[in-house]
């Protein structure tokens, strides 16, 4: 009992210090806000401008800006930045037998999970709401957004938990192989290059829910009077599909296939959570994150980052935009 | 008001009881992981590695045992429980919401209501700034924190020392949660009524009472979303975490310590999936409880890294 009192010891010096931080950060800002607040003249409003905007523009000035400058810069850089190397890091990524391998690895991720996601989300949200009991299904499917990705590659890797053969099993997939007649499962894990679509499941897995409330949300949006229209004019079934439902959602189609791309080119949770990024399964971002911070390449690390951020460039650019272009419709 | 918009048309082309069926069945298949996980965690650990889980539901021995041990002893080699971890995770979540809440309602009514010139292309740049993922920032913002900031020989910024606190990890997802937060804001505060703003000027109100007293209770919802949206993005982040706070029991958070133990814990599947149904619990309780909120948030910050 005394290890539990001391962890409860030990959480309340630590509540105390997040409460202490919220604390000291609400009274700063009250007690400029009533300093500030009492300038008057010609002075008053650039003072407000200042103190309301001053923090957030230090902080992304501080965190954003200076880091994106000197990210690009270190990747010009050698590994312990003593060296101007142009663009060697660049070369690295694009010829080295492993590096090329992460990067195959990652155009598939890039294209198979986020096109599986959406698919099988426009499918479901055309489905499910006629269902009755459609918010039970809906909650379901859309739970494992709320999970991290190291819950879910858990959640995962014991689900694809293989023991040798001799033993009973306890991973879901390999008794399911079993039952459905596959005496000898392999172990997924090491089974290449079956793995790498087995951790992409995963991010399906999660995915789905956003994929199909989004496109639900949109299908439900299209106006009564076109659909009517349509149906007046003989469309049926799959054909009002094809020549209405779709090009009507065509635009949330394509932000919700970014939007997955996006955060299947920036995650690394899975990858490193299930395989460490052995048994050629590596990625892109945690490539990124080893070359960085498990064996200090910095050079390397920073280029990679790069090409991350140019990979993801373009697909936020648009994402942004389309928000913008609705917001301004609505 | 109420407009019938369900598209039927649409849907009665799929109406078959195979549609259900297919459903239902996806709604099995997106269930299963995290039940067994849940019944993993529930059972004795000779059971555990007996036996599938599925068994136990025909002959269920379930208890709570896994759940303190995992909490406060460790198990196999390890030697602290995850009590430290579950307890960093909120110390680390709660103010690395409500910092950039505060500092990004600020700047949205600023550049929205207190103009300025150049407040349009700020604004503008702040919106464009999230594009930059955040692997682009965590080099130079990690050997900013451990080493300064010099430009030649002249210090810009001295060394901080705050090894072993929250600190940095604070910092860091109040940076990179700025503007998408801005952006959120700034479009909520932007269309609150032009009338009322200005009766409140004509009252001789400065704009920090404008702010407390007007802007902030009438943008409840808008700050309730993503404060709900980035409580769980702290919440189930690894990649900033692991940056900024190492792995001691000192400051890192669940998710952390889970993703060592998934290495360590090898067969100890008992702990483990205990450890990871107490991560994802307050996510879950969260999101069953403020479904609502919760997809308005998260649809709104998809974008966001």
């Amino acid at each position: 009992m005394s290890l539990a009192a001391g962890a409860w010891g030990d959480a309340m010096v630590k509540f105390g210090n997040g409460l202490g931080a919220i604390a000291g950060f609400v009274g700063i800002l009250l007690l400029v806000f009533l300093v500030a607040g009492r300038a008057s003249g010609r002075i008053a409003r650039p003072l407000a401008v200042l103190v309301l905007l001053g923090p957030a523009l230090v902080l992304l000035l501080v965190g954003l800006v200076a880091p994106l400058v000197r990210t690009v810069y270190l990747s010009l850089y050698s590994d312990d930045s003593s060296r101007f190397v142009g663009g060697e890091n660049f070369g690295w990524a694009f010829t080295t037998g492993s590096v090329r391998e992460v990067l195959v690895n990652t155009l598939l991720w890039l294209v198979i999970a986020p096109l599986a996601a959406t698919g099988l989300g426009l499918v479901l949200a055309l489905l499910v709401d006629r269902m009755r009991g459609q918010a039970v299904y809906k909650s379901l499917i859309f739970m494992p957004m709320a999970i991290s990705l190291v819950g879910a590659s858990i959640i995962f890797k014991f689900v694809y938990e293989s023991r040798d053969h001799s033993q009973r099993q306890i991973g879901l997939l390999s008794q399911l192989a079993i039952w459905l007649g596959w005496d000898d499962p392999p172990n997924w894990m090491l089974a290449q290059p079956l793995n790498t679509f087995l951790l992409m499941a995963v991010m399906v897995w999660v995915q789905t829910g956003f994929a199909m409330v989004v496109l639900s949300a949109a299908i439900k949006a299209i106006p009564d009077e076109v659909t009517e229209a349509a149906r007046l004019d003989g469309a049926q079934g799959l054909r009002l599909f094809r020549h209405i439902t779709v090009p009507m959602i065509r635009t949330t189609v394509v932000v919700v296939l970014t939007t997955v791309m996006i955060t299947t080119l920036k995650a690394f949770d899975i990858v490193r959570t299930m395989t460490g990024g052995n048994f050629g399964t590596q990625v892109l971002a945690n490539e990124m994150y080893s070359q960085s911070f498990v064996q200090f390449n910095t050079g390397r690390g920073s280029a990679l980052a790069v090409i991350l951020f140019l990979a993801v460039l373009p697909l936020v650019a648009y994402n942004i935009l389309q928000l913008r272009k609705e917001r301004a419709v609505r | 008001m109420s407009v019938r918009r369900d598209g039927g048309a649409v849907r009665k082309a799929f109406s078959a009881p195979l549609a259900s069926v297919f459903v239902i069945a996806v709604t099995v298949l997106w269930t299963v992981p995290t039940l067994g996980l849940l019944v993993t965690s529930l059972r004795p650990k000779r059971d555990v590695t007996a036996d599938g889980w599925w068994n136990a539901l025909l002959h269920p021995d379930l208890g709570l045992d896994n759940y303190h041990t995992v909490l406060f002893e460790g198990g196999s080699g390890v030697s602290t429980g995850l009590m430290p971890f579950l307890v960093n995770s909120l110390a680390i979540s709660v103010p690395a919401t409500l910092f950039p809440l505060a500092l990004a309602a600020m700047a949205a009514y600023a550049l929205a209501w207190v103009r300025f010139r150049g407040s349009d292309t700020l604004f503008f740049l702040v919106f464009a700034l999230q594009v930059v993922p955040l692997q682009m920032a965590l080099i130079p913002l990690l050997q900013l924190f451990s080493g300064g900031a010099h430009l030649g020989s002249l210090t810009l910024l001295p060394a901080l020392d705050l090894k072993g606190t929250y600190a940095p990890v604070w910092l860091a997802h109040t940076m990179f949660a700025l503007p998408l937060a801005i952006f959120l804001l700034h479009n909520f505060i932007a269309q609150l009524p032009r009338d009322l703003m200005e009766a409140a000027v004509v009252d001789g109100a400065s704009h920090f009472k404008i702010f407390r007293s007007i802007v902030l209770p009438l943008c409840t919802p808008a700050l309730a979303s993503f404060a709900i949206f980035q409580f769980l993005w702290v919440w189930n982040d690894l990649l900033v975490a692991l940056t900024f706070a190492g792995g001691t029991p000192e400051v890192a958070p669940m998710t952390v310590r889970l993703a060592q133990l998934s290495g360590s814990f090898g067969g100890r599947w008992e702990l483990l999936t205990a450890g990871a149904f107490l991560s994802i619990v307050i996510p879950l309780a969260v999101f069953f409880a403020l479904q609502r909120y919760f997809v308005r948030g998260l649809l709104a910050g998809s974008v966001k890294g």
